[in-house]
């Protein structure tokens, strides 16, 4: 299992046994992809859905008349010299992001007002619709997805060993190390690569704990139908309906931010021996360079 | 001046591929009709895990200071403007279909029966919510003094306004009349009121005067305004576009209750 070595798949320069170990199991690797397509499909789709109430609110309710609870919203202005701007406000701060949010580009070319643009959405047109029934169909999937990796992670004792922050591993000094290390993009290399260290550990658990679960939560609080299964339950843990809608919303951001990351991790730390490692599950740790490690 | 590199081009050809991929997934009837399988998993999942359970109700502190007015606002049919002209003092609500006694009910003997009152949040497809006070008698027994028969399966309610059947809405086949339908476990739900009274005053016009639908568990294009007409029936697949809404068959869900 976990100490196979065979150099399967590999390029053909010989790497010495030992250095590839078997990283990710099948069900890890395959809830991994699921999920990749289940978030795009949700992100865009949920931008499209925002598209038709392009405001975010704090508290229990919030519409059109509701300035006071308003701190988010993405609109548009006429100028002076008869063209309109996209204007972009998070709190008291106004930007102008024509081009891209308030004012952007249809297909056929026309600057249409709008919140996200038709690039960014699912389906690449305004069709609230539709994109309700691909949020929710990937919804459903996102979650049986989740629970199956998590059921398959607890009861393997993935989670529990390779990804939950191991207590010593939670000094400040070996964090403030790790991130020193990541800056200078030194990643760790040789044995010490065989285990997640505490950057990836705390990224990866706040995102399967705690991020992804709030996701759901939240998205979840926007169900009439789930809230009142719930007596009202769930709204009220985050300040009400309109809230929740906001939470979702950062949520999503918070996500966004996450991937980023973590293809930028990817792609610096070796694309081609990190992809395979979630396709194939072999993993190279490389060679460690001499030097001070963290854990 | 633009400087186009080899990657750039290769980035502006993987979008657009992406792009039309997408164009082509969400303009396939086969992969729509696929992902739409999922409305049925939320209803079964809300009606297996939601029995006889109430929307939340909130206190008069709740309310909106303004409660947005949404869909039709202002009806422009002749018979609905004649009813708002005389007050409504010869509108009739009738509640026929599969039922053994129909009935005819003037605005009068709506405020005269039971009336439940609730302070609930109104939940828009779009995005934004309200909490506004509704007054009503429950449908329930109304249904119940009509004589619901046994192959009633569903409840309509047909209404005086025409959103338009516009091809940009949907399709040129329907009237455009506004109308919805709901299963008989909301039909019985104690907080699905026919309301006559928001925030302790008679319904506006730009609400639905006389009365609309409170369907208090799923969204708000399922609480009908304007409603003339409430109809027993086994299907509503003759109805209009057959969906059983007027967003429904304009390819919102029937059931929506997320």
């Amino acid at each position: 299992m976990a100490s196979l070595a065979e150099p399967i798949g590999l390029p053909a320069a010989p790497v010495p046994p030992g250095r590839v170990y078997y990283r990710h199991r099948i069900v890890t690797r395959v809830c991994h992809w699921i999920n990749v397509l289940c978030i795009g499909f949700l992100i865009a789709s949920g931008l499209n859905i925002f598209n038709a109430h392009p405001a975010l609110y704090w508290g229990k309710y919030g519409a059109d008349n509701d300035d006071a609870r308003r701190w988010f919203e993405i609109g548009a202005m006429d100028l002076p010299d008869g063209t309109a701007a996209g204007i972009t406000r998070v709190g008291d701060v106004h930007l102008t992001t024509t081009g891209v949010l308030g004012i952007n580009r249809a297909a056929n070319g026309q600057l249409q007002q709008q919140g996200f643009p038709d690039w960014l959405t699912f389906p690449t047109n305004r069709d609230l619709a539709t994109a309700r029934r691909w949020h929710f169909f990937f919804a459903w999937l996102f979650i049986l997805n989740g629970l199956a990796y998590l059921v398959y992670g607890f009861a393997t004792r993935h989670l529990q060993d390779d990804v939950w922050p191991r207590l010593r591993q939670l000094s400040p000094a070996n964090i403030a190390h790790d991130i020193v290390r990541h800056a200078k993009l030194q990643f760790p290399r040789g044995d010490e690569d065989r285990h997640y260290h505490i950057l990836q550990r705390l990224a990866y658990a706040g995102t399967v704990f705690v991020l992804l679960p709030l996701m759901v939560a939240t998205g979840l609080s926007m169900s009439p139908g789930f809230d009142a299964a719930l007596g009202g339950l769930l709204p009220g843990l985050f300040g009400g309906r309109a809230s929740a809608r906001s939470l979702h919303f950062i949520t999503m951001d918070l996500t966004v931010a996450f991937i980023v990351i973590h293809v930028a991790m990817v792609i610096l730390a070796g694309p081609i021996n990190q992809l395979r490692s979630m396709i194939t599950g072999r993993y190279d740790v490389g060679v460690a360079k001499p030097g001070e490690r963290s854990e | 001046m633009t400087i186009l590199t080899r990657r750039s081009l290769i980035g502006v050809g993987a979008g657009g591929l992406l792009l039309s991929g997408c164009d082509r997934l969400s303009g396939s009837a086969g992969a729509n009709a696929f992902v739409a399988q999922a409305e049925k998993a939320t209803y079964g999942w809300q009606r297996l895990i939601g029995v006889g359970d109430l929307a939340q109700e909130f206190t008069a502190a709740d309310i909106s200071p303004v409660f947005k007015a949404n869909g039709s606002t202002d009806p422009q049919d002749d018979a609905y403007r004649r009813h708002v002209d005389e007050g409504f003092a010869n509108w009739r609500l009738k509640i026929d279909g599969l039922v053994a006694r129909p009935l005819s009910l003037s605005l009068a003997d709506l405020h005269r029966l039971p009336a439940r009152t609730q302070i609930t949040r109104h939940d828009c497809v779009e995005g934004w919510s309200a909490i506004g006070q509704w007054s009503g008698p429950p449908l329930g027994p109304l249904l119940k003094a009509a004589g619901l028969r046994p192959t009633a399966k569903y409840i309509v309610f047909h209404c005086a306004d025409n959103y338009g059947g516009a091809l940009g809405k949907g399709g040129t086949q329907s009237s455009g009349l506004y109308y919805e339908s709901i299963d008989l476990r909301d039909a019985f739900h104690p907080q699905t009121i026919v309301a006559h009274s928001m925030n302790g005053a008679p319904l506006t016009v730009a609400h639905g005067a006389p009365c609309r639908m409170r369907i208090e568990r799923q969204l708000g294009y399922k609480h009908a305004k304007y409603v003339m007409r409430i109809e027993a029936v086994d299907s509503f697949a003759r109805l209009e576009l057959g969906k059983g809404g007027y967003w429904e068959d304009r390819g919102y869900e029937w059931y929506a209750g997320i």
